[in-house]
């Protein structure tokens, strides 16, 4: 087969200057047969199953990276979520599930494992309670272990006492990581219609309705889409829509070769390609700078909703086109210590977080990666959490909230968690109180679905 | 199995004799070769056939990669079923 320099110089500038990889395969792994009414049984058998299906996901992962030379960043692993699995025991704690599920991430080299999760958007089962009253110690006590509790959906409507808990939750764990700057709050995702296939941690967990094993694989690529958009400084929007659309079509075929390959290499079913434009604190790795380079100033200028609206939008669309099996999250991550130009905006006191809760409308997740005081009380972190899962339900989307209080650190103080999670500035919060709204408890009413207007 | 392996770089005395001498010690066959001199850059696209390596793929990436800074060149070497999944429906 032919291909032409341009094609050939496309791809490799894709790779080499502009930071496209794969961002994670990630294997999920259902764990409904491991119940037992023994916590110690169920625990062994949980260990047993994660290190037999996925002894050979690093490896392959590995080799696939170096065969066709597609950088692929992370290997993760997704469980079913574990209150469904542990409540079968007479367990009063699953703080040793945690440590059970970090330990077959480290033997099987996997760096985060997702699914110490609870879905509760209607009501609390026993397991439920259980699972998330342990996960302030458990996410402590863990280095890989991530939670995630959902607490509405479209279907169902707002578990208010869900939202209620979450915020004390929040704040007890940053206490206990207090060293870490509330580092164990970045492991944790508090989802509206959360979804099963998501491949993206902190917030993966191998759905209910999912098979007894999957592959699904993550995508990234801000750098690819921003040098797209770099020769287009005067073009019409529908010019802007259409690069993107392409250069995201090209992202996902790639990534359905390694979802595809990696599936056969493992004998596992492929589930799903997620494209979603996941920022990393790298220069030229921001989603921020794509919307800078539409013309704004900066992120958090009027029109930043809508540019994230198009982008967001025609990822989805460039994505579904490319691969028959899309899912997860798939579109743009607004995270703000994970991008650069996100940390820059909020630092200029041009992005707040109300504009931030804005554009959690159009993008494919919330309001993520967020340091905020560490003296704001808990039923503000729940008023928080109640808006994005509200923005959700009504909007028939996945919305998350993933905040850190950091303790002993205030607004516009700097914050550096490390790594991918990056660093920024503590971002002021509403001091006006939530608590006697957040403190009423019960369900908000699952919302009417006609009448759309 | 097929590749492509991109040589970019100023050009000098050696560039092919270099590249092509360890992409042969690594048993990787040569099926065609277009280059060019821009001024004075140096652009060498290869078509090649890795199925049948005497070495193991990291020999072969990390050779290249000790070739192109001895030449002073960039060498890629990249999968065809990277780019037809990329630029072929």
């Amino acid at each position: 087969m032919v291909f032409t320099n341009a094609e050939i110089d496309e791809t490799i500038q894709m790779f080499r200057s502009q930071k496209l990889d794969v961002r994670t395969i990630t294997m999920g792994i259902s764990l409904r047969d491991c119940a037992s009414t023994s916590g110690a049984q169920a625990r062994q058998k949980i260990y047993d199953k994660i290190c037999r299906y996925a002894e050979n996901l690093v490896s392959v992962g590995e080799a696939i990276s170096l065969e066709y030379g597609i950088p692929i960043i992370n290997k993760r692993i997704a469980v079913t979520p574990i209150a469904m699995v542990a409540e079968a025991s007479s367990d009063k704690s699953y703080v040793a599930f945690a440590h059970t599920l970090d330990a077959a991430a480290r033997q099987t080299g996997v760096n985060f494992l997702g699914g110490f999760s609870a879905l509760v958007q209607k009501g609390y089962t026993r397991g439920d309670r259980i699972l998330i009253r342990s996960i302030p110690q458990a996410l402590a006590e863990t280095e890989r272990v991530c939670a995630s509790v959902n607490v509405g959906s479209t279907q169902a409507g707002i578990n208010m006492d869900a939202v209620r808990q979450m915020g004390f939750v929040l704040k007890a764990l940053a206490g206990r990581t207090a060293n870490a700057q509330g580092l164990g709050c970045a492991k944790l995702v508090v989802f509206a219609n959360s979804v099963e296939d998501n491949p993206f941690m902190a917030g993966a967990y191998h759905g209910p309705g999912e098979g007894e094993v999957v592959i699904n694989v993550g995508l990234s690529g801000p750098g690819v889409i921003k040098s797209a958009l770099e020769n287009l400084e005067k073009a019409p929007f529908d010019t802007v829509a259409e690069t993107i659309k392409r250069t995201a079509f090209k992202i996902t075929r790639m990534g359905e070769l390694v979802a595809r390959e990696a599936s056969r290499r493992l004998n596992v079913p492929f589930g799903i390609i997620d494209l979603s434009l996941a920022p990393t604190p790298a220069v030229g790795d921001s989603v921020a700078r794509i919307l800078q380079e539409m013309g704004l100033e900066r992120v958090g200028a009027p029109g930043s909703t809508a540019a994230l609206a198009l982008l967001n939008d025609a990822v989805k669309k460039g994505g579904i086109m490319a691969s028959s099996h899309v899912g997860g999250l798939s579109g743009a991550f607004i995270p703000v210590t994970e991008d650069e130009g996100m940390v820059e905006a909020v630092q200029s006191g041009g992005l707040s977080l109300e504009k931030l809760e804005a554009m959690t409308c159009v993008c494919s997740v919330g309001l993520d990666m967020i340091a905020v005081p560490g003296d704001t009380p808990a039923q503000t972190l729940s008023g928080l959490i109640a808006d994005e899962a509200a923005i959700g339900v009504i909007n028939h989307k996945t919305t998350a909230v993933r905040v850190i209080p950091v303790p002993g650190m205030k607004a516009g103080d700097w914050v550096e968690f490390g790594g991918l999670l990056g660093g920024g500035p503590v971002m002021p919060v509403s001091t006006l109180s939530s608590a006697a709204f957040i403190d009423r408890g019960g369900r908000i009413p699952a919302p009417v679905h006609s009448f759309k207007n | 199995m097929d590749a492509i392996v991109t040589v970019v770089g100023k050009d000098r005395v050696g560039i092919i004799a270099g590249v092509t001498q360890a992409l042969s010690a690594s048993g990787v066959n040569i099926l065609s070769i277009s280059q060019t001199i821009l001024e004075e850059y140096f652009t060498m696209i290869m078509k090649v056939d890795i199925g049948h390596l005497s070495v193991d793929r990291k020999t072969l990436n990390d050779r290249l990669e000790v070739e192109g800074r001895q030449l002073g060149v960039q060498i890629t070497l990249i999968h065809e079923e990277v780019l037809k999944a990329m630029h072929r429906i």
